[in-house]
């Protein structure tokens, strides 16, 4: 009686720019979708880190904080908090209603490159140029961190956080996968060159990455031909982000933002003409 | 209930604020921000300490904003210009009021409603006026024409009939009454109260008392508490002037409580002259004054009669104030029952008992013996004679109540051993003094010591008995000495003293020493020594020694064993137990360094160049997550119990040269060029399980395939580590080989040392390419076959150039500076085959290979897979070097120099073909290793034409997977 399962189609690839947002930031170092999608961070070279409505582009709220520019942003899973990391060396852990900082992380020794939370938004894994990846407890008021992961022999470029694995990447050109479960540390072997941003599209069909020719790349993940040049600009693609769950993506670009969907929206046009 | 609670707080204060976290730190408040206020909360501004301090400028001193104007004089008819008198403090500043002493204006009572009290300031200003003046007691005429003036208050007192002398208070009739005053119960303990008002006054003995006369209550006294405020002594008055001359009232007898009274009496007005004196100076002081009749009253005489011996007792005077009673009434009534007066009021409807009831006799307690001791002792009641052991017995078992030989001691009579006892603590196995550590002979000779001294008349020492005690300790040492090197006795006479040493259970064996190192048989046979020693063995010396060595032979050795054992013997045990071994070790010379450490990033950048990935490019380390970590992840904690955070630590050695050693021991298999490309078999699952076991070999998973020469390097190293000391001479060696290399092709290097020389040094001067080219990997292949194209074509059938690449690894090993070791690798090329097997020992520590004059070329072979260089490959002199053209590396290029167009696999088949090569030297050397596989054997010889044929024979469709398993399979073998 089973029905036989639809056939799959073929993965929509967000080639519809839905709206620009010029955040008046500066330069965006960094764009963030937040967990559910529905909301946009981007971290701004102005030292402030704004919140974004995904669907409006309105701005919703600003926090500033940090001493020099924000590289790298995240949000929790229950979107109470954010952290952020900075030049200035630290990680901020934000509330995000009253935009007042909750903790102030100090103890990388570099500017912090990225940062992310873990699933239960319990620890922050921020990764800096000093080499070193650091595991902080937001729960706890200690200001040290939990663990510090100084493996890297260079800077640490990016980190994810997965259930019971911590990824890292390392511009001494490895990928460190530090697993909790068995107690192990995986080293693996990357060779890029220099780091713009990359992700993987919402059902890990494509590889999507920044470039500074002003495209962002879609690449097959299993073929790894290149199946969109999505032209964003002219000036280098910094940072983007995938939507969790729907073709939808974010560009950052000198000092704006740009989402793009699969299809043009109708609500967007609408509200254009309002 | 919480509401309650919470409002029942009482709060204090302002609250602080709340502590904030995150908060950034307060910046310190600048210096201009720092102010001062004065009480009233103007600013205080600091002017200088010169111009005017705290006061200067217009708000702080002068009242208006030009400064301090003088006022002008101005007197006119209608207004008459007052006087104006300035006074001090006119021209202060309000805040040195205090400091002078000038005390703020307030409201007084003017000199008429003030009581008689004097001005305490205007008392001394007055004395010392009377002092200062030219005669003394100059005021006095001051008060001789005092007005007569009396305060309002008395005033108003004698209008309302108050005379002098009297109390204040309504006329009252005295009640008759009677007191008994000799009772004892109503004996006042306390201070008595003073006698206030006229109902104090009834408790007066007065017997009579006139039915229609009031009386006025008695005066009362106030008592003046005037603080003692002067440093005389208690009752001691100055000289007063003013008595000496005008008699002044108020000078009773010396009295310490009247001392006050002419204050009192000046309050009430009253100069109340009960007696005066004539005059004359009065006071303490010495010398009668001039005006003063001899002896009157200079000198105070105090008796103890001017005092009142009971507290609160009667007043002087009869309370009569003057009136004469008559005789009878005067007899006070004694015994008379206490009466109702006494008892003060009775309650309604009760009345006083006729008979008074008994009083109770109390007996004092009996007096207690002088030698009563409060404490029961009872007295042990069975004694040993008079009872039967039996009932003693019985008796001892059911109670404590035999007599006890020892008397239980108190605490401080135990020693420490029966401390230890009660407590039930395990007894030291120390000795019990520090003369236990001393063996029998040491004893001896301190006994004949002290003997010596108890002979000695005092207990100095003299010279000659000094050098007596000497020369018996040298004797007796020495004939200690003679006596085991002598003795050719079965046990060595330290023998014993050795064996209880080592048998005790502390003795670590595992931490003695090994004196007999360099002579390994030796050393086996001490060690065993030792290891009956501690089994307790008598003969352990004897059985331990070699029965094939001569009686001569076994003597010597059987002194030295002794002797060892007894320089080396494991600290006593006597001290061992009160020492712990440290839990810290300070060794400052040893790092933590990791115990494994990543590949080289080379490897993995030729292995993904290969599109190798998977094993060959990936790593896996034991890793420690923190707990909290885990706890935060919702993970159970992989290493339970395990303390350590991250990856594991191993100690080593901080300045070794071998930490550089295993620091860059990677690289030979990356970039040597024999290394690890040069290993034909390989396999793409290569190694798959390796990974769990966190040993040394996970490290070189990348390096798959330079399994064998990593191997034998690691071997190297590892001998190399246990003698330190002869791997310096390979770096000494080193130089002679030098010479001889050239980058010239093998022609050239048959040329005369000289001729070498000269090339060499020109090549120093200038790097050959594949110096960069290896420092920069990335070079593209292409090039570098390009510019080493024409030294490699020549060299294709050399053997001997090879050799001479192999050198260069040779300073490598030898623990010279990694980062100058490409000079001479590449200096190393073309070199004579002749000087290579010379050079060749030299390089490699001596234990390890045995001289092979007759596989020179093998040797030198061996030597460069083991030292395998990282370094810059020798340049086009490798021919048939093959290597995969997808590597970057010089060894790379170098085989494309060689063939420049030919396709990939077919170097690759070079390169295994030459990997075969070396397998089969190695197997000559060592022959622990197994024989290769059939093929591979046939290509062991060496030459380049075989590899070119082999080249031929293969199929070119070999694909890197084949090479990896067959690598595999080597490396199988190897390790069987």
């Amino acid at each position: 009686m089973a029905f036989p399962l639809p056939r799959p189609q073929p993965p929509q690839l967000p080639h519809h720019l839905l709206r620009t947002v010029d955040c008046k930031q500066g330069a965006i170092r960094a764009v963030r979708f937040n967990a559910d999608g529905n909301y946009i961070l981007s971290c701004g070279g102005d030292k402030t880190l704004r919140l974004w409505s995904a669907s409006r582009g309105t701005l919703l709220k600003t926090y500033s904080g940090h001493g020099y520019e924000v590289l790298d942003a995240d949000g929790a899973f229950d979107n109470s908090h954010i952290c952020s990391c900075s030049s200035d060396k630290t990680v901020i852990l934000w509330d995000v209603a009253s935009g007042l900082v909750s903790r102030k992380l100090r103890g990388h020794a570099g500017k912090v490159n990225c940062v992310r939370f873990n699933e239960e938004a319990t620890v922050i894994v921020s990764g800096s140029i000093d080499g070193s990846v650091r595991c902080w407890d937001t729960r706890s008021r200690r200001p040290e961190p939990i663990q510090v992961l100084d493996e890297a022999r260079d800077g640490v470029s990016s980190v994810k956080v997965s259930e019971y694995e911590l990824l890292s990447g390392s511009v001494d050109g490895r990928v460190r996968r530090y697993d909790l479960r068995m107690g192990q540390l995986y080293t693996g072997h990357k060779n890029t060159s220099y780091k713009l941003d990359c992700c993987l599209s919402h059902k890990d069909t494509h590889v999507l990455s920044c470039s500074e020719d002003g495209y962002v790349y879609f690449w097959d993940l299993v073929e790894g031909s290149v199946s969109l040049k999505l032209p964003v600009g002219k000036a280098t693609v910094q940072s983007l982000s995938f939507h969790p769950s729907e073709p939808r993506l974010l560009t950052a670009m000198e000092g704006s933002v740009k989402v793009w969907g699969a299809e043009p929206e109708d609500t967007v046009e609408d509200q254009g003409q309002q | 209930m919480a509401d309650s609670d919470t409002e029942d707080f009482v709060t204090y204060g302002t609250p602080l604020d709340p502590i904030e976290e995150d908060e950034p730190l307060k910046k310190p408040v600048p210096l201009h921000d720092q102010t001062v206020k004065d009480e009233k909360g103007r600013f205080k501004r600091f002017h200088g300490a010169f111009t005017g301090g705290f006061s200067a400028g217009y708000f702080n001193t002068v009242g208006s904003k030009e400064g301090w104007a003088p006022s002008t004089f101005v007197s006119s008819r209608q207004q008459k210009a007052g006087k104006v008198n300035s006074r001090p403090e006119d021209f202060m500043d309000d805040e040195d009021f205090s400091e002078h002493g000038i005390a703020p204006r307030e409201i007084t009572t003017t000199e008429d409603f003030t009581s008689g009290r004097q001005d305490t300031i205007r008392d001394k200003a007055r004395a010392l006026n009377s002092l200062v003046a030219p005669i003394p007691g100059d005021t006095v005429l001051e008060d001789l024409i005092a007005p007569a003036r009396t305060s309002v208050g008395v005033e108003m007192l004698k209008k309302m009939g108050w005379k002098e002398g009297q109390g204040i208070g309504p006329r009252a009739k005295r009640k008759p009454r009677k007191q008994n005053v000799a009772e004892a119960g109503t004996r006042i303990y306390s201070c008595a109260l003073p006698p206030n008002g006229s109902e104090e006054s009834e408790e007066e003995e007065d017997e009579y008392t006139p039915e229609n006369v009031t009386f006025a209550p008695k005066d009362v006294m106030p008592i003046d508490f005037t603080p003692k405020d002067d440093p005389h002594g208690l009752g001691y008055r100055g000289l007063d002037p003013h008595q000496a001359l005008t008699g002044l009232p108020g000078m009773g007898h010396i009295d310490l409580f009247t001392l006050d009274s002419d204050r009192t009496s000046n309050l009430l007005g009253t100069g109340g002259p009960k007696h005066r004196r004539k005059g004359g100076i009065s006071g303490e002081a010495f010398g009668v004054g001039a005006l003063e009749d001899a002896d009157a009253d200079i000198y105070d005489r105090d008796a103890l009669s001017n005092y009142d011996s009971v507290l609160g007792g009667e007043e002087p005077g009869d309370g009569l104030f003057g009136w004469t009673a008559p005789a009878q009434y005067n007899k006070k009534t004694k015994g008379s029952s206490r009466d109702a007066s006494y008892l003060g009021k009775i309650l309604e409807g009760f009345t006083l008992a006729s008979q008074a009831s008994e009083i109770k006799t109390i007996f004092p307690p009996p007096e207690l013996p002088r030698n009563y001791r409060p404490v029961h002792y009872f007295r042990p009641v069975v004694d040993l004679a008079s009872t039967s052991p039996m009932v003693a017995q019985v008796l001892m078992e059911s109670k404590g109540h035999m007599p006890q030989q020892t008397q239980e001691k108190g605490r401080h009579q135990l020693d420490a051993s029966q401390r230890r006892d009660l407590l039930g603590e395990s007894s030291l196995t120390g000795p019990a003094s520090v003369f236990d550590l001393l063996d029998n002979k040491d004893k001896e000779r301190l006994e004949g010591i002290r003997r010596l001294a108890g002979v000695g008349a005092s207990g100095a020492m003299t010279e000659e008995r000094r050098a007596a005690v000497v020369a018996a300790g040298v004797a007796a040492a020495a004939a200690k000495a003679s006596q085991s090197a002598l003795s050719s006795l079965p046990q060595t006479p330290g023998s014993e003293e050795v064996l209880s040493a080592w048998r005790s259970p502390t003795a670590d064996t595992s931490r003695s020493f090994r004196p007999f190192e360099k002579n390994p048989p030796k050393q086996a046979r001490y060690d065993q020594y030792i290891s009956k020693l501690k089994q307790g063995h008598k003969d352990a010396l004897e059985s331990s020694l070699d029965g094939s060595m001569t009686e001569w032979e076994r003597g010597r050795e059987r002194d030295e064993f002794v002797r060892a054992a007894m320089l080396y013997k494991p600290s006593s045990s006597s001290l061992s137990s009160r020492f712990t071994r440290a839990k810290h070790e300070d060794n400052e010379d040893m790092v933590e360094v990791a115990q494994e450490q990543e590949g080289d990033v080379n490897d993995k950048q030729s292995a993904v160049k290969m599109k190798m990935f998977g094993k060959l490019t990936r790593d896996t380390f034991e890793w420690h997550p923190d707990k909290l970590l885990c706890k935060r992840f919702n993970i159970p904690d992989p290493y339970p119990g395990s303390g350590l955070v991250g990856l594991p630590k191993v100690k080593k050695d901080k300045y070794s040269v071998f930490n550089f050693l295993t620091l860059t021991d990677s690289r030979p298999e990356s970039g040597g060029p024999m290394g690890a490309q040069s290993q034909p078999d390989s396999s793409p699952l290569a190694g798959p399980p390796k990974r769990a076991e966190p040993g040394k070999k996970s490290r070189w998973d990348m390096s798959e395939r330079a399994g064998q020469p990593k191997d034998a390097l690691s071997e190297f190293l590892s001998e190399a580590r246990s003698e330190a000391s002869t791997s310096q001479q390979p770096a000494s060696s080193q130089p002679a080989p030098a010479p001889s290399l050239t980058p010239e092709p093998p022609a050239l290097s048959q040329l005369p040392p000289e001729t070498q020389q000269l090339q060499e040094e020109e090549e120093e001067s200038r790097p050959p390419m594949d110096l960069f080219k290896a420092i920069f990997a990335s070079s593209s292949d292409e090039k570098s076959s390009s510019s080493s194209e024409d030294n490699s074509e020549e060299e294709d059938d050399e053997d001997g150039h090879r050799q001479m690449e192999l050198q260069p690894p040779g300073p490598l090993n030898t623990g010279m500076d990694p980062s100058a070791l490409p000079v001479p690798s590449s200096a190393a090329p073309g070199a004579a085959p002749g000087a290579a097997p010379g050079a060749a020992p030299e390089a490699k520590p001596p234990p390890e290979q045995p001289k092979l004059p007759a596989a020179p070329s093998k040797e030198q072979r061996q030597e460069e897979e083991e030292f395998g260089p990282k370094l810059p490959p020798p340049t086009s002199s490798w021919p048939q070097l093959p290597a995969s053209s997808s590597v970057p590396q010089g060894d790379a290029h170098k085989k494309k120099c060689k063939e420049k167009h030919k396709s990939k696999k077919e170097a690759k088949k070079k390169h295994k073909k030459k990997h075969k090569k070396h397998k089969g030297k190695k197997e000559k050397k060592k022959e622990k290793k197994k024989k290769p596989i059939p093929e591979e054997s046939d290509s062991t010889s060496d030459g380049s034409a075989d590899s070119d044929s082999d080249a031929d024979d293969l199929p070119g469709s070999i694909s890197t997977e084949q090479l990896l398993t067959r690598l595999k399979s080597l490396r199988g073998k190897k390790y069987e």
